[in-house]
């Protein structure tokens, strides 16, 4: 007679081990399969961040790892709280975000609202609009620095082109007032897809009965589309706002590697700063305090939109 | 008004998220207002007050 693996595992299995096993409770078992995933938890996020907190009220530098470490209260904070370079970069990133998640929601809704109409090469127009998307922020911002080039670049041209000025008269990343632009236009261009994907999933998710009903009590098209495409596709929406916005607060590489934050400080984002006072200044706790005012933000910014969304949702 | 003053005595959730919420989004706009340097520096302390009265808050009842 052929016995089972999970047969065979009981029979080897030693006597004293199997009463232990049979012994314990469903709630124990359960406790034994989530542990490992907590114990990860624990040490991948929340032991950072506690060890974060703690170096923020030190003056700590990794790059002296031999002096002594001086707890300094909350220095740290009120240095970064009153240092008007910071306040600057907030304020770029408080513009790069706003117009980002403005441009990426409407654009990305109005092609999602086009594809979503059943046409011929509905599913290749798909395919080549989600391809901006698939590419490495370091990809798309080595070609967004060919394209802003000045005198060789296809942006400049097609910009003369509609508008009659001289190509070489303005570079979109040299200067100061259109930084701040070239890097919301390639953001957007890379990430206007996706919120594409998300809105089309809300489209598909709306039964067509409803429009069949609408359209039978003569609803226009413009009734429609605010009485029944937006209310039900607004959960969608609020996502993709969500997403983008977590995303784009955190936003480094594409940046970097266009602009590298500047001229001046102009596109100097919050990561950028971070990362400038963590690992080039060297100043740990400070940068430490500098993390934990930007993750109380976004944390903050987040339960209450989460809050918003169900809301939404409820409806 | 009256429903959010009562609601705030009587330790609801509503009320008391609808008050966490405002003092987060208040936080946020002093953070990255271009205006006055005095309300970026409070920006972090209101911030922090609603985010911690939120996670607390949302335990009370409806």
């Amino acid at each position: 007679m052929t016995s089972s693996p999970i047969q065979k595992a009981a029979q080897v299995t030693p006597d004293g081990v199997a009463r232990k096993i049979r012994g314990l409770s469903d709630r124990t078992i359960a406790w034994i399969f989530v542990a490992p995933t907590i114990f990860l938890l624990l040490a991948v996020n929340i032991f950072p961040l506690i060890w974060t907190i703690r170096l923020s009220f030190t003056n700590f530098r990794v790059n002296r790892p031999n002096n002594a470490v001086e707890w300094v209260g909350l220095r740290n904070y009120e240095r970064i709280l009153n240092d008007p370079d910071i306040w600057n970069t907030m304020q770029a990133t408080a513009h790069f975000l706003l117009w980002t998640i403005a441009l990426q929601v409407i654009i990305g809704f109005f092609l999602a609202f086009l594809i979503n109409k059943k046409f011929k090469g509905n599913d290749m127009w798909t395919t080549i609009i989600v391809f901006p998307m698939m590419l490495s922020p370091a990809v798309v911002g080595n070609f967004w620095t060919f394209l802003y080039q000045p005198q060789i670049g296809l942006f400049n041209y097609v910009i003369a082109f509609f508008t009659g000025v001289d190509p070489a008269s303005f570079s979109m990343i040299g200067d100061v007032h259109l930084a701040p632009w070239a890097i919301i236009i390639a953001d957007t261009w890379m990430w206007t897809p996706f919120v594409m994907l998300i809105c089309l999933a809300g489209l598909r998710s709306i039964p067509d009965s409803i429009y069949e009903a609408a359209e039978c009590d003569r609803a226009s098209k413009w009734r429609q589309f605010w009485t029944i495409t937006i209310p039900m596709a607004l959960p969608f929406l609020m996502l993709a706002v969500l997403f983008r916005g977590i995303e784009n607060f955190k936003m480094f590489d594409l940046v970097v590697q266009l602009t590298g934050g500047g001229p001046g400080n102009t596109t100097t984002l919050t990561s950028i700063d971070l990362k400038r006072e963590a690992f080039e200044k060297w100043r740990t706790g400070y940068s430490s305090a500098y993390a934990v005012i930007l993750f109380v933000t976004v944390f903050g910014l987040a339960s209450i939109y989460v809050k918003a969304l169900n809301k939404v949702k409820e409806r | 008004m009256t429903d959010f003053i009562s609601g705030l005595l009587r330790m609801r959730r509503g009320a008391w998220e609808m008050l966490a919420s405002i003092l987060i989004a208040l936080g946020v706009i002093m953070l990255m207002q271009p205006f006055a340097i005095g309300l970026y520096s409070y920006s972090f302390i209101v911030t922090l007050i609603g985010t911690v009265m939120f996670i607390i808050v949302s335990h009370f009842p409806e």
